[in-house]
């Protein structure tokens, strides 16, 4: 039987994954593509404890489709910024945009 | 106008020169002659109140003293009034003043003919008037002392009259400086007087020190308000600026260095003598400071050579006479003698005067001589002046001086007695070696002197006169008017002694007939005289090195000081500031390298942030669990 422990440690788990290719991916596209995966466990967690702390609420899932609108948009202005960014250096990798430093 | 409806109007005293000193500095100033014709009218119309506040005062009741006083700063714990008090005390001071002032801007007319500044000269003299005379009037301390401020700048600015000069210059800086060294004793023993007795009127401070009894408070009192006078009247070791001050116009040597200003302190100690003389041991010490001004100043007299500064150190020889008489509490005396030697200390300045007019600015009585001849009327008033200095009967000097003597020997203090003639002798010698080498000498320095106008020898004329007849306002023969009004609440009155008298005199002529043989006569050589003592003639002639000595003091204790200061300004606080600095760049450039414009190493830090504070929230609520 799959029970709320198992979401947590499934969200926990894929907000790792977020979070790691977040941190350690080089390619621009591919560190967007991780903060949706952490937006998502997110979205899980909210969804899991919606289900089984209040469950007549539904408060959780409601703002869980908050999130995903708002990471939608954010994925929209963060592609065009990353568009922007490959235009003027025919790159997007994240090494190579270094030039905010001493 | 009745006589007595005179007495409330004093306050048109120091008004008028005031209200002249604001008309000529504001509208006048233009027009210098009618500048001078103002200011002598307004010194002119305070010279007849006060005469006439003198000739009310001095045919009353001998206790009988006019007082009114209008509130001027009242706060807790301060209370300060703006009054006026007339009685025996200040109606002396107000006449003496006023006729020497006026007289002597006559006599300015005539010295400084010319002058480009003259309209400022006659408005600081009449600011100078103004401030005397609302010093003497004042009936408490703290008015007394706004005005006591106000005459020392009169002094600073008439020094600096020539400020072209830097000797001039110098001068006012010293004179300034000095005087406010004293002045802050000053003040900080007004203030110990509020403290004690909440009170700054003379007449109720009278009445209140009288039922205290704590002796230590008194002696601290009295001896921080003995700076005042100290520093006005250029009591040892204050003295130094006094004759510095001989760098002014000669007239304001005359009226402010030698005759009203420096008088100022010597008056203090008379109108308040009730808190001196409460306690014996600030007396003794007031007498011995008094009596070693005088002896100090007249040694260093013997042997000047500049005719202003012979005079300027026979003024402070005399002012310590004057602080001896308070100090040994002869008050009469010394007030007596402060009234004399107004008149023929003044004469002898506006003579200086006169023949430094005439000699085209030669101070140096060695390059005059024979001036007798030249300006008979300057030569014979200076005559008359020296001999009332040196207390010739039956000239005021004699009277005044006898009178202190006699109060010293009948006193019981020996010692003063003989210092005072000591004093006396060197005074007779001193201003005739003056004499005889500037106005009869063999030296024909004197050719091309003229005698002066008559705007400056009627002055002197009639300085002259009073001179030689002011002392007798205080002998057995108009039966002691002066003293029967001017005396210390329990003085004891002594008989004049004959023999005193004709000692005096006698010391007098002594000195007299000793300059005479050395610089007349020529039976002793004066240079041989300076060969043989040439160690003490070096020494007095530097003044005891006294200014030398400040020098060195100022150059090690003060600029010591300050280079100390100095080194802590720079290392210790500009090192603390200039340290923080350099801490924080160098921290700043140590840490710039975490900033590698990486986005990723940038979250990196977030993350660890999170962590960190997540794991001190979670430590922080297992504590509190467990």
């Amino acid at each position: 039987m799959i029970g709320f422990t198992h979401y947590l440690i499934f969200a926990t788990l894929l907000f790792g994954i977020g979070l790691f290719g977040v941190l350690a991916k080089r390619s621009a596209v591919a560190v967007l593509m991780s903060v949706e995966l952490m937006l998502n466990a997110v979205n899980i967690n909210f969804v899991a404890i919606s289900k089984y702390i209040v469950p007549n609420a539904g408060v959780g899932q409601l703002f869980a489709l908050f999130v995903i609108v708002v990471a939608a948009a954010e994925v929209a202005v963060g592609l065009a910024l990353i568009i922007n960014i490959f235009r003027q250096k025919k790159s997007v990798d994240l090494h190579d945009f270094n030039l905010l430093k001493w | 106008m009745s006589l007595q409806s005179v007495l409330s109007h004093t306050w048109l005293i120091p008004f008028l020169p005031f209200l002249a000193f604001a008309l000529i500095g504001l509208l006048f100033h233009r027009w210098p002659k009618f500048s001078a014709l103002l200011s002598i009218l307004a010194i002119a119309g305070s010279f007849v109140l006060s005469v006439m506040a003198a000739f009310i005062v001095f045919t009353g009741p001998n206790d009988a003293v006019f007082e009114v006083a209008a509130r001027w700063l009242d706060m807790p714990g301060l209370r300060v009034d703006m009054g006026l008090l007339v009685d025996p005390l200040t109606a002396v001071m107000l006449v003496v003043v006023t006729t020497v002032a006026l007289l002597v801007q006559i006599y300015s007319l005539g010295y400084m003919h010319g002058d480009p500044g003259l309209a400022s000269y006659y408005s600081f003299q009449s600011l100078f008037a103004g401030s005397m005379l609302g010093l003497v009037i004042s009936n408490n301390f703290g008015q007394m002392f706004v005005f006591w401020e106000l005459v020392g700048i009169c002094s600073y600015l008439l020094i600096g009259f020539w400020f072209g000069r830097d000797s001039a210059k110098e001068a006012a800086k010293k004179a300034f400086i000095t005087n406010r060294v004293g002045d802050f004793g000053f003040l900080l023993g007004i203030l110990f007087l509020q403290i004690v007795f909440g009170t700054l009127n003379f007449n109720e401070l009278a009445g209140q020190v009288a039922g205290y009894s704590n002796a230590a408070v008194l002696i601290t009192i009295s001896v921080l308000l003995l700076f005042g006078p100290m520093g006005k009247s250029a009591q040892f070791p204050l003295h130094v600026w006094l004759p510095d001050a001989m760098e002014g116009p000669t007239p304001v040597s005359a009226l402010i260095h030698a005759a009203t200003m420096v008088a100022a302190g010597v008056y203090l100690l008379a109108r308040a003598s009730f808190i001196f003389s409460s306690s014996a041991e600030t007396m003794t010490l007031i007498a011995v400071v008094g009596g070693f001004t005088a002896l100090f100043a007249a040694s260093i007299a013997l042997v000047q050579n500049d005719i202003k500064r012979i005079l300027a150190y026979s003024t402070l020889s005399q002012l310590g006479y004057m602080v001896m008489a308070m100090g040994i509490g002869a008050m009469t005396a010394g007030m007596f003698h402060l009234m004399t030697h107004a008149f023929f200390k003044s004469l002898l300045f506006l003579g200086a005067g006169s023949v430094i007019h005439a000699m085209a600015d030669e101070q140096n009585i060695w390059k005059m001589g024979n001036l007798n001849k030249k300006m008979p009327a300057t030569t014979w008033t200076f005559v008359i002046g020296a001999l009332a200095l040196a207390g010739i009967p039956p000239l005021s000097g004699f009277w005044s001086k006898d009178e202190i003597l006699l109060g010293a020997f009948a006193g019981g203090h020996t010692g003063l007695y003989i210092l005072g003639s000591l004093v006396a002798f060197m005074t007779a010698f001193y201003m005739f070696r003056l004499i005889f080498v500037a106005f009869f000498g063999s030296n024909h320095g004197g050719e091309k002197a003229h005698e002066s106008p008559a705007v400056m020898t009627v002055p002197l004329v009639i300085l002259a006169i009073l001179a030689v007849v002011a002392g007798f306002v205080n002998t057995p023969l108009m039966g002691n008017i002066f003293g029967h009004y001017i005396s210390a609440p329990n003085a004891v009155h002594h008989e004049p002694s004959m023999s005193i008298m004709i000692i005096s005199s006698l010391i007098a002529l002594a000195g007299i007939c000793l300059a005479w043989l050395i610089y007349q006569k020529q039976v002793i050589s004066h240079e041989a005289l300076k060969e043989r003592f040439s160690a003490i003639y070096q020494v007095l002639y530097n003044k005891f090195y006294i200014d030398e000595f400040y020098a060195l003091l100022i150059k090690y204790c003060v600029d010591g000081t300050a280079k100390v200061l100095e080194w802590f300004d720079l290392k210790v606080v500009n090192g603390a500031v200039n340290g923080l600095a350099y801490l924080t760049g160098r921290s700043g450039y140590g840490l710039k390298y975490t900033e590698n414009g990486q986005v990723q190493t940038y979250a990196v830090y977030m993350y660890a942030g999170i962590v960190v504070l997540l794991i001190s929230a979670l430590c922080a609520v297992f504590t509190v669990l467990a």
